[in-house]
């Protein structure tokens, strides 16, 4: 049936999205719930994960998954210094300055992004292994974007138990709960603080890398998708895993089925969607309530 | 301490004075000066004088509210766009067209107020970023009425007070955004300096101080946002009547953006910052983007990152700190 | 009548209860104060009796009206005025604006948008009036963050004294506050006018004895005795309550 296939079509394309927002979202949501710092800029690790894919793959030479591990890791070290050197200094700054600020490095990022690689969308060759099509259930779906969904889906378990089982994860938890009350029994909120963005920040690189046939990459990259990270952050509540879980799940599907289905309201619904809802809920569906 | 108190601009508080003191002549002075030795720069001078009103208004909701918005293009783009489709569908005269713009903004500023000021920090901010793209989808789509991305093409615009026609040199255009701008600016002065602008103050220093004495806090939040959405839509029409064209870009995140930047730039919560902010902005501008738009780009972005981290009261907040080194006083 | 009543008070907070029945009365032109050891839901209940908290059950009336359902400012205009433990000031304004705020909310001007501020001198003779009845005369124009914290608690309390409250509830009025200090605040508490109905919340129990008339006594959220300062004084659960809690 036609309808049914249409619905599959969307369902599939819209978990491949939703598992890419919710890569490059999850440590947004970790680091505003533990720093309490509105980074409007995180957009910008997403971006530089993809574009440095590009530099890896096109000018070194590397095959993709090396290109991949690399660039993550540069984005991760890099976003250290940034935290330590900028962000730190304005963790008790009002709401105003945290704003300015990121959407500052925003246009920086935007600007070297141009010079550096031009205003055209760039797009990322996923390697030979994952091209073509597989077969499930009697159905053709993209290898790649399957790969996509499934490396999500374990990285989601691996979250989950890291931050359940290890004694960071702990940290974690406790910190995001009462800050100063983690502080006075002992734990380093600073080098937690750092450690905890460098991994949001290569878990976002990971997913604007591999999320870029999804997503286009620009330079205008953190700027037009900057909403969309916020929604699926808002809605899901901040400082936890699961919140943006169901944003990313909610805006992946919610966005690609009304596209499809209705596309000249376009994103309407999406933004009409979560105005409704953080006004019902102004924490997210998981946030705690102030 | 205070710009005002060194230089003689009016201080605001029930122990200040509203009394309009010497320099606050200065910015008219300018512009008039302008409109006589600069006349073929009079179209960026119209520009300039919109973009102060709409940071004017913006500095109402941001400044002294202390709400935190990244959508106030939304009240801008709407009334531009409310100024083209009366021109278009009404009387192209432009007086009456200010007057649906901003009422129409204002009925969206309060509508969108009602709202989002139930919430705060970034809840808040987020809305005011979806409010902006649901206008912005809606004009988009809308085409038949608004031109979709096309946008309106020359709006019929006729002369104001059916005396003034709009000149192809852009001198009855300037004459007339800065007869509309000092209309603007008298009102948010007045406001900021009544008791209701000092309240609003309170409310931004202290929300729980100003429940604590009995103010009706959300109330004032509304009315204050509502007006602020009015004037920047009468900014939005003003820029419709003098280019006789409205389109897309008077309804972008970027807008936004570059309206919080110019108006932090020349220093929030002073008045005057709204103007020194986006002369400075527009004017570098127009100069250096020609040569190289990304490294204006990167240059805006680095100075954003220094002004928060050494200069959070912008240009007149410098000028306090030297005038008040250079006059020996220490804080 | 009493000026405040509350009647079987109860709050609680999940499994947690902070509030039991409890049964106050604070008279007209009372010199009242609340103590208890840390944690005995004081503040809980100052918070409940000026509308910020919503009780659990029970009422809290106020000159004989029950104003449980009411919000906080409809209490503020009702008489009921408050300070807080910490300070809750608006710190970049001066000392003067930050009572006139008050007094404009109060004479209700405080929504008009022509006229200027300065030209309300009604508004600004009557704060400066007060900061004058406080000693603060002198710092009027200072910005209040520029003050120390001593001074700054007495804005605290002139702010609430701008909404002419007839029930005053200031809590922990000295806390923060070096000992040299505190006994300006005293002799602020002492002279303040006696139609006010002022029910405190302290720790400093010099303060307390000084200037109490009437004490309750809160542990975990029950009323545990009430009386004179010398009743207090002597009472053997009180003393088993703040056994080793330190200067008592």
């Amino acid at each position: 049936m036609e309808f049914l296939s249409g619905l599959v079509s969307t369902l599939f394309l819209g978990l491949a999205y939703g598992a890419v927002l919710y890569v490059i979202s999850v440590g947004l949501s970790v680091t505003m719930g533990l720093m309490g710092f509105v980074n409007l800029a995180h957009g910008v690790f997403a971006m530089a994960g993809g574009y440095l894919v590009i530099t890896g793959m096109q000018k070194l030479g590397l095959p993709w998954l090396a290109a991949l591990l690399l660039s993550c890791a540069a984005v991760a070290l890099a976003s250290m210094l940034l935290e330590r050197l900028l962000y730190s200094r304005l963790y008790g700054a009002g709401e105003l300055e945290q704003v300015l600020f990121t959407i500052g490095l925003i246009f920086v990022a935007v600007a070297v992004a141009r010079l550096a690689y031009g205003t055209n969308p760039v797009f990322i060759k996923p390697p030979e292994f994952l091209e073509g099509q597989t077969r499930l259930f009697g159905r053709s779906f993209p290898s790649y974007r399957l790969a996509v969904i499934v490396f999500s889906a374990v990285l989601i378990a691996a979250l989950w138990i890291g931050l359940e089982r290890t004694r960071w994860g702990a940290m974690v938890r406790a910190a995001v709960d009462n800050r100063a009350m983690a502080q006075s029994i002992g734990i380093d909120t600073g080098r937690l603080f750092t450690l905890t963005f460098a991994l949001g920040s290569g878990l976002a690189a990971l997913g604007g890398a591999l999320g870029a046939d999804l997503i286009a990459m620009t330079p205008t990259y953190p700027f037009e998708q900057l909403v969309y990270f916020l929604i699926v952050v808002s809605i899901g509540g901040l400082g936890t895993l699961r919140g943006p879980f169901i944003g990313a799940l909610l805006i992946g599907i919610g966005d690609t089925a009304c596209k499809y289905w209705v596309p000249q309201f376009g994103a309407f619904f999406v933004y009409a969607a979560t105005m409704a809802l953080l006004l019902w809920r102004p924490q997210g569906l998981l946030g705690r309530a102030h | 301490m205070d710009f005002a108190r060194h230089l003689g601009a009016a201080e605001v508080g029930y122990g200040g004075s509203a009394r309009l003191r010497p320099l606050e002549f200065l910015p008219w002075i300018l512009a008039l000066a302008v409109y006589f030795l600069a006349p073929s720069y009079l179209a960026l001078g119209s520009y300039v004088l919109i973009m102060i009103l709409f940071a004017l208004s913006l500095d109402l909701v941001l400044g002294y509210g202390g709400i935190v918005t990244l959508g106030h293009a939304a009240y801008f783009g709407f009334g531009a766009y409310a100024a083209g489709v009366f021109a278009t569908n009404a009387t192209g005269d432009p007086l009456p067209g200010l007057v649906v713009a901003g009422v129409a903004a204002g009925l969206l500023g309060l509508a969108t107020g009602a709202v989002i000021l139930r919430t705060h920090g970034l809840a808040l901010l987020m809305l005011t970023l979806a409010i902006t793209s649901i206008v912005f989808e809606v004009a988009s789509q809308w085409s038949s009425v608004t031109g979709g991305s096309d946008g309106m093409h020359s709006v019929p615009i006729t002369p104001v007070l059916g005396l003034f026609k709009f000149d192809l040199f852009g001198k009855t255009a300037y004459l007339y955004c800065l007869a509309v701008l000092l209309a603007g600016w008298w009102l948010v002065r007045s406001v900021v300096h009544s008791p209701f602008g000092m309240a609003l103050s309170g409310t931004r220093e202290n929300d729980a101080r100003m429940h604590a004495i009995g103010a009706p806090v959300y109330q004032r939040r509304l009315i204050a946002y509502t007006l602020s959405a009015a004037l920047a839509g009468v900014a939005g029409a003003l820029l419709t009547h003098t280019t006789q064209f409205v389109g897309l870009s008077v309804l972008t995140f970027e807008l936004s953006g570059e309206i919080v930047v110019m108006l932090v730039l020349g220093g929030i919560r002073r008045i005057y910052g709204a103007f020194v902010g986006p002369i400075v902005f527009l004017v570098a501008r127009d100069y250096l983007a020609k040569q190289s738009p990304e490294y204006w780009t990167l240059g805006v972005g680095l100075l954003l990152v220094i002004i928060v981290m050494f200069a959070r009261g912008g240009i007149l907040g410098l000028v306090d700190a030297l005038v008040g080194r250079a006059a020996g006083r220490k804080d | 009548m009493p000026a405040l009543e509350t009647r079987a008070l109860c709050k609680s907070f999940g499994a947690l209860t902070v509030a039991e029945k409890i049964d106050f009365r604070l008279e007209a032109g009372a010199r009242h104060a609340l103590i208890g050891p840390n944690g005995a839901g004081k503040t809980t209940f100052i918070n409940i009796l000026t509308g910020r908290l919503a009780p659990s059950s029970g009422s809290v009336l106020l000159g004989g009206e029950d104003i449980t359902r009411l919000g906080q400012s409809a209490r503020v205009k009702r008489g009921l005025g408050r300070t807080f433990q910490i300070n809750t000031l608006f710190r970049e304004l001066s000392v003067l604006d930050n009572v006139a705020l008050g007094v404009a909310e109060r004479t209700g001007i405080a929504g008009r948008m022509w006229r200027a501020a300065s030209a309300h001198r009604k508004v600004r003779d009557e704060a400066a009036a007060l900061l004058q009845s406080l000693g603060l005369a002198d710092d009027a124009r200072r910005r209040v963050l520029d003050l120390p914290y001593g001074k700054q608690r007495l804005v605290e309390i002139a702010i609430a004294l701008g909404l002419k409250p007839s029930v005053l509830l200031l809590d922990e009025p000295a806390a923060g506050v070096p000992s040299m200090e505190s006994t300006r605040i005293l002799e602020v508490l002492n002279r303040l006018p006696a139609g006010i109905a002022i029910l405190i919340i302290e720790h400093d129990m010099e303060l307390v004895f000084r200037f109490a008339k009437r004490i309750t006594v809160l542990v975990q959220g029950q009323v545990l005795c009430e009386g004179t300062p010398a009743e207090i004084a002597i009472d053997p659960r009180v003393r088993e309550v703040y056994l080793g809690e330190g200067h008592g």
